[in-house]
């Protein structure tokens, strides 16, 4: 018998070689069981239910709602540390940092890519009750509700201060890495905020509910793991470093946070410019006083934006022509694009021999033109947003270099209405705000 | 008290319409997803007709055994005594074995159980605990059996990335989101459940 299903297997075998790596299907017939065996089913285990992600979205507002209350009613640096905590704890470690306003940017950008991706709904609210809530309450969502803020809020020990020309020029890195984001994901082609988190391997390094799979920590992501680390040994002299500098979404938020209806101020009362609360922020957001311009030179400032416009425009244009020239090497983040690259290469005998992304194609067995013309497809796409993309760098230039020119009169110390996290620190550094919280607790005789 | 209200109005008044503009934007963005939102959520599938097997799966994902494991659709599977996604190729078996050693045996973590049924079948199944997802069996059944073994992402395990790291890695683009309701791509018979 067994030499019997040995023949037969090396039959099977020499029909396999002569027919290539043909999709497998019924090489063997099918057993007819007589003892009364039955097949056991495939076990298929469901995924999380779609319940636990309207708790996540609840979450989401109850805590959005509760940092903006403590940050702007109730000015309570500690509510907003504990609320931190508590968001680190739910959003990060629980949920191991994958519900999460930040990389939504990307879904929503492929869902109106146009790729026919429809955005759980879920994941749309993570992206815009966050947008909203700043339109009325300023950067909140910062400063108590993102986890990966929260982490870097925690581990601030001494701040130390930025040189302004750095901060500024930093802090265009955001703007860019947002295009790149949205080319990437509106395009299909990675989510590159997600595969480039420096937190979410810290938050999975955590076994907490998660018994049957605790990360290895030198698994697959050590290199991520090492980033992240990295980011918050920096994080303990450089206040937030990702969200000032890097956080595509922060860079959404910023904008939006410049006209929101209200804001986190240092003192409801009037700022005796004493500059203690410049010191507190460990940000670098709070802006001096700046007294009052002479007015001779408002001639001067208005040639100098013209010229600064005219360059602005010429960026602009200088960017759009960049990305269309950085098209070929932009789109073979796409996957199809590569592996239509490797199939030519091979096709046309400039390479030799075989690779994983080449091999997958030819198991398709399906001939290369069909590759070729949605690989023609991909890169049409790119040829339309990477020049936009180009653009949006060169607006995101043009605009600091208008906005550094453009002079502005504060007569108090404020917090900046872009870079304020509304984390609270500077409310116990203001001396004012220290006497009337001490008229408030005499007055009502509590604590 | 109407002297700073005057040197504020212009700039008040810019800020107040960018916020305008910025309501507008926000509500705009919502009612255009809206009409590109599903109600249902997504998860990570691999598709067992691209899958080739490249051992990705079993070291790119987050999670270390990987979430992908080998299943196997009993409906398709020929219940070989010699089968190839059990024994390694050239494997020459004795007259008289029952379950063969570790060494013997194609799984490097012997993950797959075997068992006489009746005649000359034999039940092979998967211990899920042991399996780590790398693809040497369904190599092995793909290319000399039925293909009844194949390597889907357990949704027990899987952490629903929101970008899977298997699915950058691997060269067949066989990763794909699916609707959590349909959460499985499963070969044969099963796919009808």
């Amino acid at each position: 018998m067994n030499r019997h299903a040995t023949a037969a297997a090396v039959l099977a075998i020499l029909a396999a070689l002569l027919a290539g790596a043909a999709p497998a299907v019924e090489r063997f017939a099918l057993p007819q069981f007589k003892s009364g065996y039955v097949r056991p089913a495939t076990e298929v285990p469901a995924p999380r239910a779609d319940l636990y992600d309207w708790l996540d979205v609840s979450a989401l507002a109850a805590a959005l709602a509760a940092a903006s209350y403590l940050a702007i009613r109730a000015r309570s640096r500690r509510g907003l540390w504990w609320l931190a905590v508590m968001s680190l704890a739910y959003f990060g470690f629980w949920r191991g940092g994958c519900a999460c306003a930040v990389g939504a940017t990307q879904n929503v950008a492929l869902a109106l890519g146009g790729g026919g991706y429809a955005v759980p709904a879920a994941v749309a609210l993570f992206f815009i009750l966050p947008l909203a809530a700043t339109l009325f309450f300023g950067r909140t969502f910062c400063a108590g509700v993102c986890p990966l803020g929260a982490l870097q809020e925690l581990v601030v020990v001494r701040p130390l201060r930025v040189p302004a020309w750095l901060e500024h020029s930093l802090g265009l890195l955001a703007y860019i890495y947002l295009g790149a984001a949205v080319l990437f994901a509106a395009t299909g082609s990675a989510f590159v905020i997600c595969e480039y988190d420096p937190f979410v391997s810290i938050f999975r390094l955590a076994p907490l509910g998660r018994p049957a799979s605790t990360m290895n920590a030198l698994g697959g992501s050590t290199g991520m793991l090492v980033l992240g680390a990295a980011f918050l040994a920096a994080g303990l002299f450089i206040g937030r470093p990702y969200c000032r500098w890097l956080c595509p979404y922060g860079a959404i938020l910023r904008l939006l946070g410049r006209v929101s209806r209200w804001r986190v101020t240092i003192t409801p009362e009037e700022c005796i410019k004493c500059r203690l609360c410049e010191d507190a922020c460990p940000f670098g957001a709070i802006r001096r006083p700046t007294g009052d311009w002479p007015r001779g030179e408002r001639l001067i400032e208005r040639r100098r934006l013209a010229v600064l416009l005219v360059i602005a425009a010429a960026l602009l244009a200088a960017g759009a022509g960049l990305g269309w020239r950085l098209v070929g090497p932009m789109s073979r983040m796409h996957h199809t694009v590569r592996q239509a690259d490797r199939v030519r290469l091979e096709e046309t005998g400039q390479v030799e021999g075989t690779v994983d992304l080449s091999d997958a194609f030819y198991a398709t067995h399906r001939p290369p033109a069909e590759l070729y013309a949605e690989a023609a497809a991909v890169e049409a796409s790119f040829a339309r947003a990477s020049p936009l993309f180009g653009a949006w760098v060169g607006l995101v230039l043009g605009a600091k270099l208008i906005q550094l020119s453009v002079r502005r009169t504060r007569t108090d110390y404020e917090p900046d209405r872009a870079a304020c996290v509304s984390c609270g620190r500077c409310f116990a550094y203001c001396p004012i705000e220290r006497e009337r919280w001490k008229k408030a607790s005499g007055g009502t005789n509590a604590s | 008290m109407s002297e700073p209200k005057k040197q504020l109005s212009r700039r008040e008044m810019l800020r107040r319409g960018a916020l305008g503009a910025g309501l507008a934007g926000v509500a705009g963005t919502a009612a255009v997803l809206a009409a590109r939102t599903a109600r249902s959520g997504t998860v990570w599938q691999l598709d067992p007709e691209k899958c080739i097997q490249c051992g990705n799966c079993a070291v790119n994902c987050v999670l270390d055994p990987s979430a992908v494991r080998v299943v196997h659709a009993f409906a398709l599977c020929g219940y070989c005594d010699l089968c190839f996604g059990y024994f390694p190729p050239g494997f020459e078996p004795d007259d008289e074995f029952e379950t063969p050693g570790a060494e013997s045996q194609l799984c490097p973590t012997g993950a797959i159980l075997r068992r006489w049924t009746e005649g000359p079948h034999f039940e092979y199944t998967i211990d899920e605990a042991l399996c780590i997802g790398c693809g040497k069996c369904v190599k092995g059944c793909g290319a000399f059996g039925n293909g009844s073994l194949f390597l889907q992402v357990r949704h027990n395990r899987c952490l629903n990335c929101n970008e899977c790291s298997i699915a950058a890695a691997c060269p067949a683009g066989a990763y794909r989101r699916v609707p959590a309701d349909h959460p499985y791509l499963l070969k044969g018979e099963d796919q009808k459940a």
